[in-house]
């Protein structure tokens, strides 16, 4: 009997749907909204990490004297080195790298700052993995006229062109080396524009070593600092064991540049403290408030759930002020509300819930390009809070119900 | 022995006194009828009786039990157990069949029985009429099946506050052989009504005016 009232119900009133609708509404939105923020925030950092390196890697020696003289030392790291960066936790997190080598050259008896790098370095890791890094990632919002060089072309900072005469496709003849054709000409904001950018291989012969690197930058795929993470930041040994475990094997910018100085000996590891930062920051102030809207909404749901149910109590109370004086009791009263509005919201939240999961994607396609994953446990979360949004929602219906007195509603004229 | 005992009841509503030092006796069996004007106060009594209610003043005692200290679980209890409801408007659950609303009061009460609802039926002369919606019947049908819902639990006391007073001249016919019927087999009835001749059927009238008995 009570399965056959609450079906007659469900199926008679149209009431139902509304309430189905804003369920699905609400649930939809703070689907999106909670997907969006838990699933995305790898796109975040990704597209952030798009404007660059976030690690710099140099020898200790020069890290020491930078640190006090502001100058770079004679100390060079090793290149052989470099690929066992690869090797660390978080390896599959190193997107891109390339060494630099400072050096100069003669060009028709001028002196021109030259800098090494890799353009589009293949090289096997210790794992024996093949992979393709160089600078070009590092420095994509450089403007190029021309291509960016690859194989043992040079390209030219815009101010060094402009003083040599040297235009796109011409030949750079530097004392002492063979022609090699220019292949762009860049403008970096002010960083290279006075230098020639050579494969560090060609770098290295001009500076006497074919083995050094003056340091490196590594782009990293990272988690946005927290507050763990600034407090290992200033001194992972400080950490509790725990913590210490749990900050090791988190992607944070500290603990991969940790894990780079581990696997090499001699080398400082640093984060490329204002980007990191400030990214961390504004991550994390867009979550907070995004999970703030998210609560409105499941606020502004529970809300709309109380009108809802409330006047639909209030439109049947004559309905159920003759179930209790049929001797219906409170509570069997109220679980048959109950049961109908979960039942409804029920079906509201997984169709909401779908709809939002969508909603997801397709703002993860418009703003990343990508898909946005739904980790189950927040999904799972996600229904418990609605649903309990639900039936808070059904409280001042409940109230209304428990008071209801059925000789009031049943004499009434 | 009296089924139900009124002693100095008093019903107030803010200032407005509906019942006013009202005692009455009735005996198990008894139909008894409650005749009055308008605003007298009859469907308070009724109220107070059918355990839907509790008096501000005096006691109301019904088959042994206290209501004017009964909690509301322990009325919910009562008019479950003891007592069938007759309204003037026909209420009926608008979408459920007319065995269904009958199988309500059972649901309640212990355990819903379709055959037996069904002899309930067929009892106010409506078994065709059971898997009818209320909208697909008339008044005076629906009334039946009020009063088929009502006797479906064999209650003690069946309580009926103008039952006629929408009803056609056959329908109303119908529904007082229905009450002879019930009165007949034992069941203490109460009926409320502005009709002597339907007064006139009980075996005692009881005439209200301003919340107090003349
Ligand atoms: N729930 C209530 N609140 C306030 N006044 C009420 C209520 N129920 C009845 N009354 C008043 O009590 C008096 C008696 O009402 P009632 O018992 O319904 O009379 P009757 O059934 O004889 O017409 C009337 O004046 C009515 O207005
Ligand atoms: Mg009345």
């Amino acid at each position: 009997m009570f399965v056959k009232l609450t079906a007659r119900s469900l199926t008679r009133s149209t009431a139902h749907w509304l309430l189905a609708l804003t369920v699905a509404l609400g649930a939809a939105l703070t689907t999106a909204i909670t997907t969006l923020v838990a699933g995305s925030a790898e796109q975040v950092s990704q597209q952030l990490k798009v404007y660059g390196s976030n690690i710099t890697i140099r020898p200790q020696q020069a890290a020491a004297l930078d640190e006090l003289y502001g100058t770079t030392g004679s100390a060079t790291l090793s290149l052989a080195a470099l690929p066992q960066i690869k090797t660390i936790f978080w390896a599959y997190n190193i997107l891109d790298f390339s060494p630099f080598l400072e050096t100069t050259a003669q060009v028709d008896g001028q002196e021109v700052r030259v800098v090494g790098v890799w353009f589009d370095e293949t090289l096997t890791t210790p794992a024996g993995e093949e992979l393709t890094t160089g600078v070009h990632p590092l420095r994509q919002w450089w403007e190029v006229d021309g291509e960016w060089a690859s194989g043992s072309a040079a390209m030219l900072g815009q101010n060094l062109a402009a003083t040599l005469g040297l235009p796109v496709g011409a030949n750079l003849r530097m004392a002492g080396m063979p022609e090699i054709p220019i292949s762009g000409v860049f403008d970096s904001g002010g960083e290279f524009d006075d230098a020639v950018l050579l494969p560090i291989s060609l770098a290295g012969q001009l500076a006497g070593d074919a083995d050094a690197a003056n340091w490196v930058e590594v782009m990293a795929l990272t988690t946005p600092d927290n507050e763990l993470a600034r407090r290992a930041a200033a001194d992972p040994q400080a950490l509790s064991a725990k913590d210490w475990e749990t900050w090791y094997c988190t992607a944070y910018v500290s603990s991969i540049a940790y894990q780079i100085e581990e696997v090499w000996d001699g080398v400082v590891a640093r984060p490329v403290r204002q980007v990191a930062q400030a990214e961390g920051e504004v991550i994390s102030r867009i979550t907070q408030l995004l999970l703030g809207v998210a609560g409105l909404t499941l606020l502004a749901t529970a809300i709309a759930i109380a009108n809802l149910v409330t006047k639909s109590v209030l439109e049947r109370s004559a309905e159920l002020g003759l179930l209790k004086a049929l001797g219906a009791s409170n509570l069997a009263v109220l679980a048959l509300v109950e049961v109908e509005t979960l039942l409804v919201a029920v079906v509201g939240v997984g169709a909401g819930m779908v709809a939002g999961v969508g909603l997801a994607q397709w703002v993860g396609w418009q703003a990343f390009g990508s898909a946005v994953a739904a980790p189950a446990a927040v999904l799972a979360l996600l229904v418990a809070l609605l649903l309990l949004a639900v039936l808070l929602g059904t409280w001042p219906a409940g109230r209304l119900l428990w008071r209801l007195k059925p000789q009031e509603v049943l004499h009434g004229a | 022995m009296s089924l139900i005992e009124l002693n100095g009841v008093a019903k107030a509503y803010g200032d407005l006194l509906a019942l006013d030092d009202v005692s009455l006796s009735v005996a198990a069996g008894e139909w008894l009828s409650i005749m009055g004007p308008s605003g007298s106060g009859k469907t308070t009594l009724m109220n107070l009786i059918g355990a839907l209610d509790t008096p501000t003043a005096g006691t109301v005692v019904l088959d042994g039990h206290d209501l004017s200290r009964a909690s509301a679980r322990e009325l919910t209890q009562i008019r479950r157990q003891t007592i069938g409801l007759i309204f003037q408007k026909f209420h009926l659950i608008p979408q459920l069949t007319a065995i269904e609303n009958v199988m309500v009061a059972q649901y309640y009460h212990s355990l819903t029985d379709r055959a037996e609802a069904f002899a309930a039926l067929e009892r106010v002369g409506l078994a065709e009429r059971a898997d009818h919606l209320p909208r697909q019947l008339s008044g005076g049908e629906q009334q039946r099946v009020c009063v088929a819902r009502a006797l479906i639990n064999c209650p003690k006391l069946v309580l009926a506050d103008e039952p006629t007073g929408n009803l056609d001249e056959e329908n109303e016919a119908q529904v007082l052989r229905l009450f002879a019927e019930l009165h007949q087999g034992g069941t203490t009835l109460i009926v409320v009504t502005h009709d002597p001749a339907v007064a006139a059927l009980g075996g005692r009238t009881v005439k209200l005016s301003h919340g107090r008995i003349k």
